[in-house]
């Protein structure tokens, strides 16, 4: 765990009425460090709570947004729940994992973009949606969806 | 992105104005006369109001939201606090995120009339992790705030009425919507729902006294405060007064949101998104997000508000309306539908666990071509078992629309079965 991770967790502590209430947020800090959560991160962050790893590793898993295994430098989610699967979310899924040559939870050989699928986004007006690195992008067709996973480094 | 609703009231008027999202903006608007209007009165006498108002939780189970108040222990050595429940992801619902992007003060003051009403000194703004945006907007309505002297020690020149706000992000679990769940998470643990007694006002976050609220509910308490509770009774039912804002998606010419009083008709909110898309006929609604039971045509009759959809079998539940055409397979809806259930279980019920990877099983199964009469069977059976008797209502949620789809789409699993394939090759692709 790097320093300034260290300092910035330390800061939120005062925000909760027990120090673990930090701990969510402590984990997106840490994370935001490579992308993911590697097993002796989790041991730092046990420690820095004074918990036992098993109790750091639990939360980590239980949770969608935490990785605990190297992930592409992008993230491309496309929600395939009801209100975007009525409007062709999962023809669009396909058609991206063609396009990158891979399925849904896995990553591009060069690392480029992991591909995933989601619960609903809250953004069944504006279906399909898809979720680039954090940014919603709505209405999306086929064409705009190879756009976007095109501009991705 | 939305940025206003299709049709707006009071809550989303000023939407569509780029400052609503400001202290600035909000306070030209009118914003933060409530809160002074509250503090002139009595706590006791803000809940009752609210009370009196009858404005019913907007997350779902739809409780009257005064009444809560007063369930907060009056005297408490402890610190009280309130919880905003924002981890909006029930599929069909996206009406608290606009609320967040585009009125994040309504809420906010709301959070403060609470607050004085309840005596709570800290509010924890829970907000599912993947709301950046309306993440960004509250920290930012936050801090706004709090160098405004809006937050802090003695506010608005009240002597002993003391308020922070903390906006905390969720991580990705719908089940940390349930609120037990999302106390555990608060506190930094896996979001699995608490067993009830103790309710959260006794022992809620850490421990302590908490309210619990919807992003909506907080949102309306200002008004209702400000304008009365006459006038917030001139919208929607006697059961159900006041508006929300309705969500209509799926197979609709214009889907968003609309704000209109509860009670509005289900047909009425379908024909303002344009009505069922390229001229189809409807096949099947579901009313109020996915965990609600679906509707047949013949009840588009029926007015959005809780009492009248429990008379049809169903529930308001979050307003989330969802619109399935003539094309749509009701067990492609039902594989859907029982995925996301299976995937979101959080584990510690054997009826929900089991139940949830059970349901998905079969409805596969059956649509894949390979169904039995015994599925069936079993597709009336399994959801009754996981009702009830469970830790939360997650279990609830899930055997609800399988078998509100078992009640009016039975056919269309029988002729899955009896053909040994799906017979709806124009349905939405699975
Ligand atoms: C499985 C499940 C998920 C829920 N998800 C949410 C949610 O995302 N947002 C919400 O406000 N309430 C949700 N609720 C309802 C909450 O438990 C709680 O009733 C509500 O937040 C109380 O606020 P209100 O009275 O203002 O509606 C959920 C309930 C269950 C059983
Ligand atoms: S009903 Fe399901 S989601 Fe709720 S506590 Fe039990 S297992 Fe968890």
């Amino acid at each position: 765990m790097q320093p300034e991770t260290r300092q910035k967790i330390e800061a939120l502590f005062e925000q909760y009425p027990e120090k673990r209430g930090a701990l969510l947020p402590a984990i997106y800090l840490v994370q935001a460090e490579q992308g993911w959560v590697s097993a002796e991160q989790a041991e730092a962050l046990a420690e820095l709570f004074d918990l036992k790893p098993i109790d750091v590793w639990e939360v980590l898993t239980f949770y969608n947004m935490f990785y605990t295994s190297p992930q592409g430098r992008h993230h491309v989610y496309v929600c395939t729940n009801l209100p975007c699967s009525l409007r062709g979310a999962r023809g669009l899924l396909k058609q991206i994992e063609a396009h990158l040559g891979i399925r849904a939870g896995q990553t591009t050989e060069d690392g480029r973009v992991t591909l995933g699928h989601e619960e609903c986004l809250g953004s069944c007006g504006t279906a399909p949606v898809l979720r680039v690195d954090g940014r919603y992008c709505e209405n999306v067709d086929a064409q705009e969806a190879r756009r976007l996973v095109d501009a991705l480094e | 992105m939305i940025t206003t609703p299709q049709i707006t009231g009071y809550l989303s008027e000023h939407y569509a104005a780029d400052a609503n999202h400001t202290l600035a903006g909000y306070e030209r608007a009118g914003g933060f006369k409530a809160v002074k209007k509250a503090l002139k009165m009595k706590p006791a006498d803000v809940a009752d109001l609210v009370k009196e108002s009858g404005l019913r939780g907007r997350g779902g189970a739809g409780f009257v939201a005064g009444l809560k108040w007063t369930f907060m222990p009056e005297k408490s050595d402890r610190m009280k606090v309130l919880v905003c429940n924002a981890d909006e992801s029930e599929p069909g619902s996206f009406k608290d995120r606009l609320i967040m992007e585009r009125g994040p003060f309504a809420i906010l003051e709301g959070i403060l009339i609470a607050a004085w009403a309840t005596g709570a000194e800290k509010t924890f703004i829970y907000v599912r992790g993947e709301y950046a945006l309306p993440i960004e907007r509250l920290r930012a309505a936050v801090d706004e705030m709090r160098a405004q002297g809006y937050l802090g020690t003695k506010l608005f020149g009240k002597k002993g009425f003391d308020h922070e706000i903390v906006v905390h992000s969720g991580a990705g679990a719908y089940i940390c919507g349930e609120e037990t769940g999302l106390l555990e998470s608060l506190e930094g643990k896996k979001g699995q729902p608490r067993k009830k007694p103790p309710f959260p006002a006794q022992y809620g976050a850490f421990g302590l006294p908490t309210t619990v609220n919807n992003v909506e509910t907080f949102a309306h308490v200002p008004y209702i405060v400000d304008r009365g509770v006459e006038w917030f009774r001139g919208f929607g039912t006697e059961r159900s007064p006041g508006t929300t804002l309705f969500g209509v998606s799926g197979h609709v010419e214009r889907p968003g949101l609309f704000e209109l009083p509860l009670g509005t008709p289900l047909r009425e909110l379908i024909e303002h998104a344009g009505g069922c898309r390229g001229g189809r006929a409807i096949k099947a609604v579901i009313p109020g997000g996915v965990s609600m039971p679906v509707l047949p045509p013949s009840d588009l009759d029926v007015g959005m508000a809780d009492e009248l959809l429990t008379e049809r079998g169903t529930h308001l539940g979050t307003g989330g309306i969802m619109v399935m055409d003539e094309t749509t397979c009701m067990v492609r809806a039902a594989c859907v539908i029982s995925y996301f259930f299976r995937d979101e279980s959080c584990g510690q019920c054997t009826q929900c666990r089991e139940g949830t990877g059970w349901i998905n099983k079969i409805c596969r199964r059956i649509e894949a071509g390979r169904g039995s009469d015994d599925d069936l069977a079993l597709l009336d059976s399994v959801p009754a078992m996981m009702e009830g008797g469970t830790i939360c209502a997650f279990a609830d949620a899930a055997a609800w629309p399988i078998q509100g789809l078992m009640r009016h789409f039975r056919a269309d699993f029988e002729a899955h079965v009896r053909e040994q394939k799906c017979p709806f090759p124009e349905s939405f692709e699975l």
